[in-house]
């Protein structure tokens, strides 16, 4: 029952918002389906939730960590959303970036296909077959193509396209995965039941097993924004909405992760650890170094989030590939990159919209211009790269302690230099911006900063501080049982 | 019917050279739909099918769907961004249909590499060059909407594997996944009619200007 009210919810007031005239009605709706959504995702950790659809439909820890962070930073999403699209309303505007004036797409449509996405990812990962997996992960595309065609421009469009290509051809690599894997199973597939994959696993033919395995984490990972799968990430995030590249960054990436961490467990149960883990070392490894590269000097700060999160995709596996210790430190950083990368994001659109600028050379003088976003910028970038005292630093830290545990000394070393790399790159730009004198263009759009825009960031960035402090139990048992379902 | 699985795979194999030879976008998509009305009928032919209602509604929706709604909703976007007729290839037409030819021998290369049951050998070889001949394609042409017909290819490829290798108690899953390429198609529609208005043209090498 609460299983398909997670997924109808947000579909049926997609249904609504598309057909809601009044903005305000429209943007109260979408508050309260993420507010029901949220409530029912808290319901399931005090009462586990029945399996819904003959077992097609379940909650396990893995699926109940990712369900909890789609529900926290969609809610927070659309708190914040209610001043953004606030500041969107219809009509002609200045594309900044010098190609004429352009219209923002129907604010409907556009909550119509928030919804939708919130209903997608969230049927990812309840789904316990994979076969509904992947027919998650391509909704999930379908749904958020046009929140980045939001703003009505060439380069939006652009964006757009690239990421429907690309994630869909990523996605029919999967495809070609998940039909491997059924046919792996001896004597003919018999069901795509997670379950029951992994009880048949240690009797599956071993080579369409592996390249199941590899076809799905070359397919998810496209989606999840590995490099050199990750082309259209850079793009759609930084052409996106700021509310949307949050939701992209912060839970869309996860949902990919969680198809290939389902194909992972069906692969461990058949002694295919290490074949894996080497896989994921070296996707992992290059996703970090690339990531480095393209940060270092980038002069576009939501370009500069976008790397940073396929440098935090790349340690989610690289923790996969070390094994052991790093299990637990990689869910955890999930964690801490969701709330620190959406925060970050969220920001990043209170400062788009006094700057109307993307560069960080045009940017100057956050603090004082917007002293509330301009601190909390500062704060995430502390958040993101991992400083002490916050979570993403435990999170790396247990990743890398996992990695000298392990004598891998050559593999830490180098995920230290891109980490060092990254950390220096990103404080040069962030520094630039939040320091210096207010452009006077800029100057004339300064307005108090809404309340409303300010309480999404500042909630998450907290979170984000408290998980540095101390793990509450509840979740520490949670990441455990995860870690469990992952063999370590 | 069994009998039949073999011109089918046959008749798919000419038509990825074929699809790699043309140059007219209409003929690529007409292409495209004959592809997918054989690969449709190709769950009544196999060794181990047991015809039923079940089966045989399964298929006609397939059928449907790939060879009448999808080559309805690409011509008609063809039609309203008013596109050169032509493919614009990247790679010439006869190294495009030289690239199939590898693409086929790297096909008969896989399919003996997973060991199937010989009577699918030739279903299996057409399928996984489908797979292939669709993403030559996505990459070799120039226009947006011959990316979505390699798309739409490989997509031909994988159903037709995934029929040859699942059994037939998951065909819900199948049909949830052309649900899926349904509302794909419809997207990516639109996307190409927002492109030919937004840059009068819809070559792909026009719109290039995200890069670092």
């Amino acid at each position: 029952m609460v299983l398909t009210a997670l997924v109808l919810i947000p579909l049926a007031a997609s249904a609504a918002a598309f057909l809601l005239r009044a903005n305000g009605l429209r943007r109260g709706l979408l508050l309260a389906a993420s507010l029901a959504h949220a409530a029912l995702t808290a319901a399931s950790w005090i009462t586990p939730p029945a399996p819904a659809f003959h077992g097609n439909l379940a909650l396990d820890p893995l699926g109940q960590l990712f369900l909890t962070l789609i529900s926290l930073v969609f809610l927070a999403a659309a708190l914040y959303g209610v001043n953004y699209l606030g500041g969107e309303e219809a009509g002609p505007r200045q594309d900044f970036q010098g190609q004429g004036l352009f219209l923002n797409a129907p604010e409907a449509r556009f909550t119509a296909c928030l919804l939708l996405f919130l209903a997608s990812m969230t049927l990812t990962v309840l789904a316990q077959n994979l076969a509904l997996v992947w027919v998650g992960v391509e909704a999930t595309t379908l749904a958020s193509a046009p929140l980045i065609y939001f703003h009505r421009h060439s380069r939006s469009l652009e964006a757009a396209w690239k990421y429907l290509m690309v994630c869909s051809v990523g996605i029919a690599l999967a495809l070609i995965g998940n039909i491997l894997l059924s046919a792996a199973q001896p004597g003919g597939a018999s069901s795509m039941l997670l379950s029951e994959l992994i009880r048949s696993a240690p009797a599956m033919r071993q080579p369409w097993l592996k390249a199941a395995f590899v076809f799905t984490l070359v397919g998810y990972g496209t989606k999840m924004g590995l490099a050199p799968m990750h082309t259209w990430l850079p793009d759609a995030h930084s052409e996106a909405p700021s509310m949307g590249s949050a939701l992209f960054s912060g839970i869309l990436l996860n949902c990919a992760f969680l198809g290939i961490l389902r194909v992972y467990q069906v692969a461990l149960s058949a002694g295919l650890a290490s074949f894996c883990q080497e896989l994921f070392l070296a996707f992992g490894l290059f996703s970090m170094g690339l990531a480095a590269v393209f940060i270092v000097g980038q002069g576009d700060y939501k370009r500069m989030l976008a790397y940073s999160s396929v440098e935090h995709m790349g340690l989610l596996v690289l923790g996969l590939g070390l094994g052991g210790g790093a299990v637990f430190g990689s869910m955890l950083h999930a964690v801490n990159h969701s709330l620190a990368k959406s925060m970050l994001f969220l920001l990043s659109g209170n400062i788009l919209a006094v700057y109307h600028s993307k560069s960080t050379y045009d940017v100057r003088g956050v603090t004082r211009a917007l002293p509330a976003t301009g601190w909390l910028w500062l704060l995430g970038f502390l958040a993101i790269t991992g400083t002490p005292p916050f979570g993403a630093f435990v999170s790396e830290f247990t990743i890398l302690r996992q990695a000298f545990a392990a004598g891998r000394f050559g593999v830490a070393a180098t995920a230290l230099v891109f980490l060092a790399l990254i950390f220096i790159g990103m404080s040069v730009s962030v520094l630039r911006m939040a320091q210096g004198t207010v452009p006077p263009d800029a100057q004339r759009r300064l307005r108090p900063e809404p309340a409303l825009s300010l309480i999404s960031p500042l909630v998450l960035g907290l979170a984000a501080l408290a998980l540095g402090l101390v793990i509450p139990e509840t979740l520490r048992q949670l990441l455990q049982q995860a870690t469990a379902a992952l063999g370590s | 019917m069994r009998e039949l699985l073999d011109p089918m795979a046959a008749s798919v194999i000419l038509a990825n050279l074929l699809l790699l030879a043309c140059s007219r976008l209409q003929v690529g998509v007409t292409l495209a739909a004959i592809q997918g009305i054989l690969l449709s009928l190709a769950p009544l032919a196999l060794p181990q099918a047991e015809p039923n209602l079940y089966l045989a509604a399964f298929c006609a929706t397939a059928l449907c769907v790939k060879g009448l709604i999808f080559p309805w909703m690409l011509s008609r976007t063809l039609q309203r961004v008013k596109a050169r007729r032509e493919m614009e290839p990247l790679l010439g037409y006869n190294l495009s249909v030289l690239a199939g030819i590898a693409g086929l021998v790297l096909a008969v290369w896989l399919r003996g590499q997973l060991g199937l049951a010989d009577a699918l050998a030739l279903p299996a070889t057409a399928a996984f060059m489908t797979g292939i001949t669709g993403f030559l394609l996505v990459i070799i042409r120039r226009k947006a909407i011959t990316q979505v017909i390699g798309y739409l290819v490989a997509e031909n490829g994988i159903f037709l594997f995934g029929t040859l290798v699942s059994s037939h108690a998951e065909l819900w899953v199948e049909l949830s996944m052309l649900l899926d390429l349904f509302v794909a198609i419809f997207v990516m529609g639109i996307a190409i009619h927002n492109i030919g208005q937004e840059f009068a043209s819809i070559n792909t090498d026009r719109i290039e200007s995200l890069k670092d």
